[in-house]
């Protein structure tokens, strides 16, 4: 048995400050491979410049709802959304039929959970979303390339090393770099996919407090199998159960005063 | 019934013994015609009318025409690599771009229904024979080419090069574009997606992620695909005439390697002539070649694992 209360006392969320704003709001969503219904009928806000957990068992589906926000089940045959996922200010609908993909993951990054970075140099790594914006200018390339680098915490330890080949970073490196690699192009929500489960406890350290300090900039979505990392680090908590929402609530709340019974069970470790 | 164990190990090593001499009767085949090779060279470079060695192995790389069969005998393999690779590099200009178009259409924009529908058909092509090939080339490319381009008053010859390259390059591309699909998918699903989730286009995952990350994949289809058009034999031996000749020239007849080992062959030379071991000097020459092609490709195949 896990004591929850325990799990907050490592918190290192901060305090998020100000109002929390509407970003994203999930309506009736409902989401199938081919004629299984792997998602169901989920509804739950994400708020601006928060941290957002969303915690399940495997196979509850917390990653299937995570890769719908930016459309990379349209990569695959058989896939089929339903119901809206709305993104605010314009209010589009992320999963519409009509709503150009592309478009969508202009707005709405994603850092995945095996460490990706492509093979190329450091420096191409996180000028290429720049590209695909159609950025040319050197000096804009170099300044958003070396911003992005701090951003993700990572421009001193390789500032002399951006025509390195990335395979040459460290594993928590080349997360890194691929969080930076999200972030210079600005995207509105950042989406992490389990994002430590390849890397080692220090490696993990650096990017949980990486993933805080950037709520600042970005609403963050995190989908993680590790409910101490959602208690350290996000605001807000969805647990999932077998293609289902279960609970929704400030994480603190879950974590002590859930109201599904569910929820505890799989909080305290009964099962899981 | 049940076998002894002792049976059963006698058995055992039976099968074993028959394997490794199934094994062994590929390699030894092999060994025995690179020794047939080397051996009928070696008598070329020995041969009296070729002034003997070294002169003759210095004639080889310093004369500039390739008459072994004429009465004033030049022994300079020049003219023939030029014309073998000149029929390469031509068919190469049609399957270097072709090939990639076809791999990237095909493993990054064909539903899965079309793919498994076109990759065996991409192989009946393979299965063409390749004297229709050379009789395409002869009979249908050349006058195409000839009505094309005479209007312009550049004259075409009957056999040229240009023509059986061009049908080479056809040729070779269903096995150079089908490499290229594999070096492709062997590409991990994971770098696809890092390049969509940052708003990347197909075109631009494909050319700027896909490709790249397979490029000692591509580069291995490429040098197969080279080495199979300087290898290949009854297209030239059809349609690219018999006139060895150092010339950049695509539009006058030439005359390659193989299809030089054609006309010798086919001819009725005297066994153990000098005319007739030439043949082997530059079969000698041509093995050399593939060798060197073939042994960069399978090693940048190796380096490509893993992508």
């Amino acid at each position: 048995m896990v004591n929850p209360t325990k799990m907050l006392e490592e918190r290192k969320a901060g305090q998020s400050t100000g109002t929390a704003n509407l970003k994203i709001e999930v309506k009736n969503f409902n989401f199938y491979y081919g004629s299984y219904h792997a998602l169901k009928e989920i509804n739950f806000p994400i708020y601006e410049k928060r941290v957002t957990a969303i915690i399940g068992p495997s196979g509850c589906g917390k990653t299937t709802l995570l890769r719908a926000f930016n459309r990379m089940h349209d990569l695959y045959a058989g896939a089929r959304y339903e119901g809206e996922i709305v993104i605010h200010p314009d209010g589009a609908n992320l999963v519409d039929r009509k709503t150009d993909p592309l478009k969508v993951r202009m707005r709405i990054g994603m850092v995945f959970q095996k460490p990706n970075p492509f093979p190329k140099s450091v420096y191409e790594n996180v000028a290429y979303g720049l590209r695909i914006r159609g950025v040319k200018n050197k000096k804009m390339l170099d300044e958003a390339v070396e911003g992005a680098l701090k951003g993700a915490a990572l421009w001193e330890e390789i500032k002399d090393r951006l025509d390195a080949n990335a395979y040459s970073l460290s594993g928590g490196q080349q997360q890194r770099l691929c969080i930076a690699r999200a972030i210079a192009v600005e995207p509105e929500v950042l989406l992490f996919d389990e994002p430590t489960s390849a890397l080692d406890p220090i490696s993990t350290a650096k990017i949980e407090d990486l993933i805080v300090e950037l709520k600042q900039r970005v609403t963050i979505v995190i989908v993680t199998h590790n409910m101490q990392q959602a208690a350290r680090i996000s605001d807000y908590t969805a647990f999932m159960y077998l293609g289902e929402l279960v609970e929704f609530g400030p994480t603190e709340k879950i974590f002590t005063k859930p109201e599904k019974k569910l929820t505890e069970d799989y909080i305290t470790g009964r099962f899981g | 019934m049940t076998l002894s164990i002792e049976a059963k190990k006698v058995i055992d090593f039976g099968v074993f013994l028959f394997l490794l001499f199934m094994g062994a009767v590929s390699v030894l085949v092999t060994f025995a015609i690179v020794w047939v090779l080397v051996v009928d060279t070696v008598r070329f470079f020995t041969h009296p009318e070729g002034g003997g060695f070294p002169t003759s192995l210095l004639r080889f790389f310093t004369e500039t025409q390739w008459t072994p069969t004429f009465y004033n005998k030049q022994i300079g393999i020049w003219p023939l690599v030029n014309g073998t690779f000149l029929i390469a590099f031509i068919s190469m200009v049609v399957a270097v771009p072709l090939g990639i178009l076809v791999a990237v259409y095909l493993s990054e924009y064909a539903s899965w229904k079309v793919r498994e529908t076109v990759k065996p058909w991409l192989d009946f092509l393979e299965a063409v024979p390749t004297v229709v090939y050379g009789y395409f080339a002869l009979l249908f490319i050349t006058p195409l080419l000839q009505k094309m381009l005479e209007p312009f008053g550049i004259p075409v010859e009957g056999m040229n090069a240009l023509s059986p390259g061009i049908v080479i390059g056809v040729m070779i591309l269903p096995y150079t574009a089908s490499m290229i699909e594999d070096a492709f998918k062997g590409v991990p699903q994971y770098l696809r997606e890092a390049s969509y989730s940052l708003g990347a286009s197909k075109l631009r995952t494909a050319l700027f992620v896909v490709l790249p990350a397979a490029k000692s994949g591509v580069l291995s289809a490429y040098l197969l695909g080279f080495s199979r058009a300087i290898g290949e034999t009854m297209v030239v031996a059809v349609a690219a005439g018999m006139y060895p000749q150092l010339t950049a020239n695509p539009l006058e007849p030439i005359q390659t390697i193989t299809g030089y080992i054609v006309q010798v062959a086919l001819g009725d030379l005297p066994f153990n002539s000098f005319e007739y071991l030439s043949i082997f000097a530059a079969g000698f020459m041509l093995f050399v070649i593939t060798l060197i092609l073939n042994s960069v490709a399978v090693y940048l195949k190796s380096k490509a694992v893993g992508y």
